[in-house]
């Protein structure tokens, strides 16, 4: 009765882009490091590790408070080759541009994704671009890959979560989604929040450089925190506990969420990033982060528990307890 | 009302304290409706369930008004979207409940234009924005909508704006209250009132009801300390063996409500006796747009041709909507029916209570 067709909840991080990566992707490409679904794939090439990623940045509007479609096109994948551990070396950079673009703003783009690389200590070492007919593309997609050098004895993983590991969030969550949402045509609110995105490998070198046991590292983008921990959870066999009146949010991005009914555990970040570690290196790995503008909000969000279920709980503040289970689907399409 | 100020009903310490309290007060085995979908999913994502005592049982009830729109006319609206130039602007809470052969965001997959705005005067603005088009807007909701559609139709009017055009699909909160008691399954002992419902009705409107069943009534917030407030002063009447009318959301809630918007929404609509999904036709339940504004009217103005409409069998909405069942008594739920592959809209709604059960419980 229903016909196949890709819904834009299939894009969405949540359940159905869950299911399209596993039902169709892993078992088309099938090979280790694909299904260890990390952020980037690590490989071992001539004695080195190498981490490996690409993402592609569809966002709109191209331009917003806080960055624009190019600084999070380098942000986003420096950030993924962080989360594998890695120090990013090089990206590249594909463009996929609607006729009719204007240059003036082209201009801004690249000049926006200069100063990321310079900013993040990455080079653009090559790219590809491509014109398409008025109306067949939004104004400008981006695409960029990248590799980055995993040091000696670093092991970041999915699965790696263990019973007794504190989780722990890098700052303030939901920021990017919000404004975003709030640029969006129709959407009419005074607002002060900007997108959160920015490099998260300098202070990931930190942490790793004082802390080498990080046992999962990742950055809750589209889905957010709730679908991250959920993946995380499912990939480690393991139940994570979550503390409702520990999880930092701006009183402005809560007010906005509120209004329009949506659960900022499941809107997208660009500059934040889960630490799983072990409960003795908690306040090593939290003053790393204090040092840094990315983490100086850190702070400790939860717990990992044995839970063959792999379920995500939440303790709310009036001592309750529910679930924060992956969501459908997008509560906002091309939010990057 | 400032984020700070609701701080204040989320508090811990004051919630913790209205549930030891009501560990105290209530001994008899009671089931309380939460009328509204936003109270049901506010006792889910607060935990609210696993702090009560264990005779304390919380049904939910019809108060989600995607849910309980019934399926000829969510095919309609499927219907609608098929027609040259028209644009369909709905509430998102629409886009994924499944019609009988397709769903809005599966059309809008197929290239429909369908477009999911945050109020009536967006999809007004898409209209005068778009004079070559038909836009569509889908009324569905309860008297929290009702004043700002009416007065989206009345601007268009007065905007001269002849390309916007509303299908209203309305439902009213107090008729339903009387539905519910006449159905024999039903059994609730107490009511948890819509507070948002409530702002612009006003606590009066209730008194017929509560009088006529002499059901113990509670209008409430949406906080954690409102819900649980509620809930003691239900238990304390239940307790002490009466029912009546009390309002626990007086910081919102006036006896006679928002004048203004009553003035607005009998302006432009009048009521109507019309069906819910799973309780059937409740008499003057319903709101139509007046005669007068029938040029706004999409169910006047379109020939709307709805090629085959039959409610899912197997789904227990009905006795879900009725507090009769609970979503773990449906033999679809979380097996066939999910959020992912609905049956029913209750799975599917932000305000549905098989979409809360399957997000929140612990069970």
């Amino acid at each position: 009765m229903k016909t196949r067709q890709i819904l834009l909840d299939h894009g969405s991080g949540g359940r159905l882009s869950h299911e399209l990566i596993t039902g169709l992707m892993l078992p088309a490409f099938d090979n280790a490091p694909l299904s260890e679904l990390h952020d980037g794939a690590r490989l071992d090439i001539a004695g080195m590790r190498l981490a490996f990623s690409t993402d592609s940045y569809v966002v709109d509007p191209i331009f917003f408070p806080g960055g624009d479609i190019g600084v999070l096109s380098v942000n986003g994948t420096v950030n993924d080759l962080a989360m594998c551990g890695a120090a990013p070396l090089f990206l590249s950079a594909g463009l996929i541009i609607e006729e009719g673009f204007c240059l003036d703003d082209l201009d801004r783009i690249i000049a926006s994704m200069t100063s990321a690389a310079k900013n993040a200590g990455v080079t653009i070492v090559t790219g590809d671009t491509k014109v398409v007919p008025a109306g067949t593309a939004d104004k400008i997609f981006i695409n960029t890959s990248g590799i980055g050098l995993i040091p000696e004895g670093i092991i970041i993983s999915g699965d790696r979560a263990q019973p007794g590991d504190k989780v722990i969030i890098s700052g303030p969550i939901a920021d990017h989604g919000v404004t975003i949402l709030v640029q969006r045509k129709g959407m009419e609110f005074e607002s002060d929040i900007t997108s959160d995105t920015t490099p998260l490998n300098h202070m990931v070198g930190g942490m790793l450089s004082s802390c080498p046991d990080i046992h999962v590292l990742r950055d809750p983008t589209r889905g957010g925190v709730g679908t991250s921990l959920n993946e995380i959870a499912e990939r480690s066999r393991v139940g994570i506990k979550l503390y409702e009146d520990k999880i930092p949010i701006r009183a402005e991005t809560a007010g906005i969420c509120e209004l329009l009914g949506l659960d900022p555990l499941y809107i997208a970040n660009e500059g934040k990033l889960l630490a799983f570690v072990r409960p003795e290196h908690v306040n090593r790995v939290l003053s790393v982060m204090k040092k840094h503008h990315a983490g100086k909000d850190a702070c400790l969000i939860g717990e990992v528990i044995s839970d063959s279920h792999a379920k995500v709980i939440m303790r709310t503040r009036i001592g309750g307890t529910r679930i924060v289970d992956m969501p459908a689907g997008e509560q906002l399409p091309r939010i990057c | 009302m400032s984020i700070k100020h609701m701080q204040e009903y989320r508090d811990p310490v004051i919630s913790k304290g209205l549930i030891e309290s009501l560990w105290r007060i209530s001994n008899r085995p009671i089931r309380l409706m939460e009328v509204c979908g936003t109270h049901t999913m506010s006792v889910f994502k607060n935990g609210i369930r696993s702090v009560l005592p264990e005779n304390i049982t919380l049904v939910s009830g019809p108060g989600c008004p995607v849910c309980v729109t019934p399926q000829n006319e969510i095919d309609a609206f499927l219907g609608l979207s098929m027609l040259e130039d028209v644009v369909i602007t709905t509430f998102g809470d629409l886009i994924r409940v499944p019609g009988t052969q397709s769903s809005l965001q599966r059309e809008r997959a197929r290239g429909k234009d369908i477009r999911v705005v945050y109020s009536s005067l967006d999809a007004l603005d898409i209209a005068r924005k778009n004079p070559d088009k038909k836009v569509v807007f889908l009324g569905v909701g309860f008297e929290t909508t009702a004043p700002t559609i009416a007065a989206s139709i009345t601007m268009a009017r007065e905007d001269n704006i002849t390309n916007y055009h509303v299908f209203s699909a309305h439902k009213l909160v107090p008729p339903v209250l009387a539905g519910l008691m006449e159905i024999p399954d039903v059994r609730v002992d107490g009511f948890m009132l819509p507070g948002h419902v409530s702002v612009i009705i006003g606590s009066d409107a209730y008194i017929t009801f509560a009088e006529r069943f002499r059901a113990p009534c509670v209008i409430a917030g949406f906080e954690p300390a409102d819900i649980l407030h509620a809930i003691s002063m239900l238990a304390e009447q239940i307790e002490a063996g009466f029912g009546r009318l009390e309002n626990a959301y007086t910081r919102a809630v006036t006896a006679k409500g928002n004048q203004k918007a009553l003035a607005l929404i009998n302006q432009v609509f009048e009521t109507v006796d019309t069906c819910w999904r799973g309780i059937g036709t409740v008499p003057l339940s319903g709101l139509k747009i007046r005669e007068e504004f029938s040029a706004f009217d999409a169910e006047q103005v379109f020939e709307i041709i709805v090629p085959y409409s039959e409610a899912q069998t197997g789904c227990v909405c009905g006795e879900i909507l009725t507090g009769i069942k609970s979503p773990p008594d449906c033999p679809l739920y979380k097996r066939l029916c999910t959020p992912t592959e609905p049956f029913g809209p209750c799975m599917v709604s932000s305000e549905g209570t098989c979409a809360a059960y399957y997000r929140y419980y612990c069970g």
